[in-house]
């Protein structure tokens, strides 16, 4: 096995598709992350994501309205998990792992509900997201084949890993978002409204994981299968961790998550049995969770 | 004659009281049903006629057969309900119930198959060394929240996906029955399998043991000191460290106990249903997360887990009555259970153990 040819330019050209969906909902969580919310519901609402993107470009046969629609039934089911959260003050926790296993089941029944398939969806009429080549970077030799050739949600994920950040740290809006996740009480002192802030956030995590979504089941291929995020949403949920809830943090874990994620799929081609690069990914994440948490002790309030 | 009227009058009070345990769980489900009877009118089935199906589908047939099936197929539900709960109660959020039941199950299926013993000394072999292994695997989360503070809640999760591709890898190249052209390990000898109940039916002896294990839980953590201890830890941690118990003595026995019984409950699935480890054929029906979904249902309460194991077992198996009958895809009862956990979490009534304390701030 030359090593040269697994690490070459096309494995970093399909590290940064792997690297989106974990970096949108990672934002996602982030964004809840910093006003109090640890949101574990990312893998219900990226595969949510996944299906309605599929959907939407199913109808109208068209990725962008596949994109749209993934965005916006992500946001109306975040208002959902948002209800039961907020006014009803239900556990973050059992509501997250109830809406995880909501959505594994509905995309199962939908699927067989409105088009009579059974375990993945594929069609014609579903149009994938392209690819943009960039002009000039194109045809540079190593950073070329790197950095052109995406989907648009690509850029656009890394777009707003700088737009996260400038609104966290450089706005009023980020400043009382941070004062509500680290004293609630004294932002509420000072007019802030603590519950729609952290609603607000919500609704802002699953329109990051609906896009999340679309990138796996429009960007990396052109259908949907049952249960595809396969925990890349609580991978997600470790990048956040990793990341310290920094977007440059955030960015850089997903990073790490997605190279483990796109290694696997290389290292099938060399020979090695399917079952054990699938572990990859997760076993890395397993190794950097123990790993951060051996320098910070407790992650979570309870740990 | 009126003083018995008032006799039972008086009654009433303490029949209400005995019967608030099951307030929350009965809104949860008349709201799932509503939605469920939604969404069968939003894709045109009438909801009424699918509802009837679901309930002669779980408890009718010829001979009682759907009711047979109803309760073989509730017995790995309330296995992995039991060994959720054994966590749940003491405050750990146990997510890993379905790496640690595979994991018991193979090595329940390789002891069996490769230790050269005789049927009655290999039997408790097999069932012990299943309960080591799903102990095990749940034991390393432990020790990884208690020495460096990494969230069980994640750890458990994460290592359900090592646990199936390992399980897979082995019943694929390493211990595979070729000739049969699947994915699953050689047949056990006949010695070893569990004996049939009912002919035609899936009901075998392993029920028992399951029924065993659900006794077992209640008692100990009803009735016993460590029950106590561990009912304490899940309502309030720093309380009970001050009170002097060794928590993480505690913490490392109940993980260790709650995967041991994900690992029985995967031992049993083996010696009684497939007599054989089959790739996927514990994660497909759903079992650890069913199981899991009945524990939250009832508040992690041993008896409670097992009505709502077979309550939710019931809701499956109806669901294939279901599609027979009217075409409503039986994944609706996925949909059906997931909504009661959701509507159970609204109630707020929920606590999960140590996470308590903090979230009331909020």
């Amino acid at each position: 096995m030359d090593l040269s040819q697994i690490f070459d330019a096309t494995l970093l050209n399909s590290t940064f598709r792997y690297i989106t969906p974990i970096l949108l909902a990672a934002l996602g969580g982030l964004i809840c992350e910093r006003v109090g919310v640890f949101n574990i519901a990312l893998e219900g609402l990226m595969l949510w994501g996944a299906y309605f993107a599929v959907v939407g470009s199913y109808y109208a046969e068209n990725a962008f309205v596949g994109v749209l629609a993934a965005m916006g039934l992500g946001i109306a089911l975040a208002a959902v998990l948002g209800v039961i959260v907020i006014p009803l003050k239900g556990n973050m926790i059992v509501s997250g792992i109830a809406l995880n296993l909501l959505i594994a089941g509905a995309t199962v029944f939908l699927l067989r509900a409105m088009f009579g398939v059974k375990g993945a969806f594929q069609d014609p009429r579903i149009q994938g997201l392209g690819k943009i080549n960039i002009p000039i970077i194109e045809n540079l030799p190593v950073l070329g084949p790197i950095l052109s050739g995406h989907s648009w949600l690509v850029y656009l994920s890394w777009a707003l890993v700088v737009v996260v950040y400038l609104l966290l740290f450089k706005t009023s809006l980020g400043l009382r978002m941070r004062g509500v996740g680290e004293q609630p009480e004294a932002a509420a002192t000072l007019g802030v409204n603590v519950n729609w802030m952290r609603f607000g956030a919500i609704l802002a995590s699953g329109a990051l994981c609906g896009l999340a979504g679309a990138q796996l089941s429009l960007g990396q291929v052109t259908l949907f299968v049952e249960n595809m995020s396969a925990g890349r949403g609580w991978i997600a949920v470790v990048a956040n961790m990793l990341g310290q809830a920094n977007p440059i943090g955030v960015f850089l874990a997903s990073v790490l998550f997605g190279f483990a994620d796109s290694i696997g799929f290389r290292l099938q081609a060399y020979g090695l049995p399917t079952q054990f690069t699938g572990m990859v990914p997760y076993l890395v994440t397993l190794v950097a969770l123990f790993i951060i948490a051996v320098r910070r002790k407790r992650l979570l309030p309870w740990t | 004659m009126s003083a018995t009227v008032s006799q039972s009058l008086r009654v009433l009070p303490q029949i209400r009281h005995a019967l608030r345990p099951l307030q929350g769980p009965l809104i949860a489900i008349g709201g799932a049903m509503v939605i469920g009877a939604a969404l069968m009118l939003l894709s045109g089935h009438n909801p009424i006629d699918a509802y009837w199906a679901m309930l002669l589908g779980a408890i009718a047939g010829p001979n009682l057969a759907n009711l047979a099936s109803t309760v073989a197929r509730g017995a790995p539900i309330v296995g992995m309900g039991i060994a959720a709960a054994i966590a749940f109660r003491a405050g750990y959020p146990n997510l890993g119930g379905e790496g640690q039941m595979v994991l018991g199950a193979l090595t329940a299926a390789l002891v069996g198959l490769y230790v050269p013993l005789p049927p009655p000394l290999l039997l408790p072999l097999v069932i012990l060394a299943a309960m080591l292994v799903g102990g095990l695997w749940s034991w390393f989360p432990a020790w990884a929240q208690f020495r460096a503070g990494v969230p069980i809640l994640i750890s458990t999760l994460l290592l359900n996906y090592p646990a199936s591709y390992f399980a897979s890898y082995m019943v694929t190249h390493v211990v595979r029955d070729v000739p049969s052209g699947m994915t699953q390990t050689y047949m056990l000898a006949d010695d070893l399998h569990f004996i049939k109940l009912m002919p035609g039916t899936q009901l075998h002896a392993g029920i028992f043991i399951t029924l065993g294990v659900v006794l077992a839980t209640w008692f100990v953590i009803d009735r016993t000191v460590i029950g106590y201890r561990l009912r304490l830890m899940g309502l309030n941690a720093q309380f009970t460290r001050y009170g002097g118990v060794n928590m993480n003595r505690m913490g490392y026995g109940i993980m260790f106990l709650s995967g041991a019984v994900a690992g029985l409950v995967g031992a049993i699935e083996v010696l009684g249903v497939n007599y054989r480890y089959i790739d996927g054929a514990l994660q497909s029906p759903q079992y650890a997360w069913v199981g899991l979904m009945s524990a939250l249902l009832v508040n992690s309460s041993p008896p409670g887990v097992l009505l709502a194991g077979l309550f939710f077992s019931a809701v499956q198996t109806g669901g294939f009555g279901m599609e027979r009958a009217t075409d409503v895809p039986r994944e609706l009862a996925r949909v059906l259970q997931a909504l009661i956990i959701l509507l159970i979490a609204a109630q707020s009534s929920f606590n999960f153990g140590q996470g308590r304390a903090e979230e009331r701030e909020t």
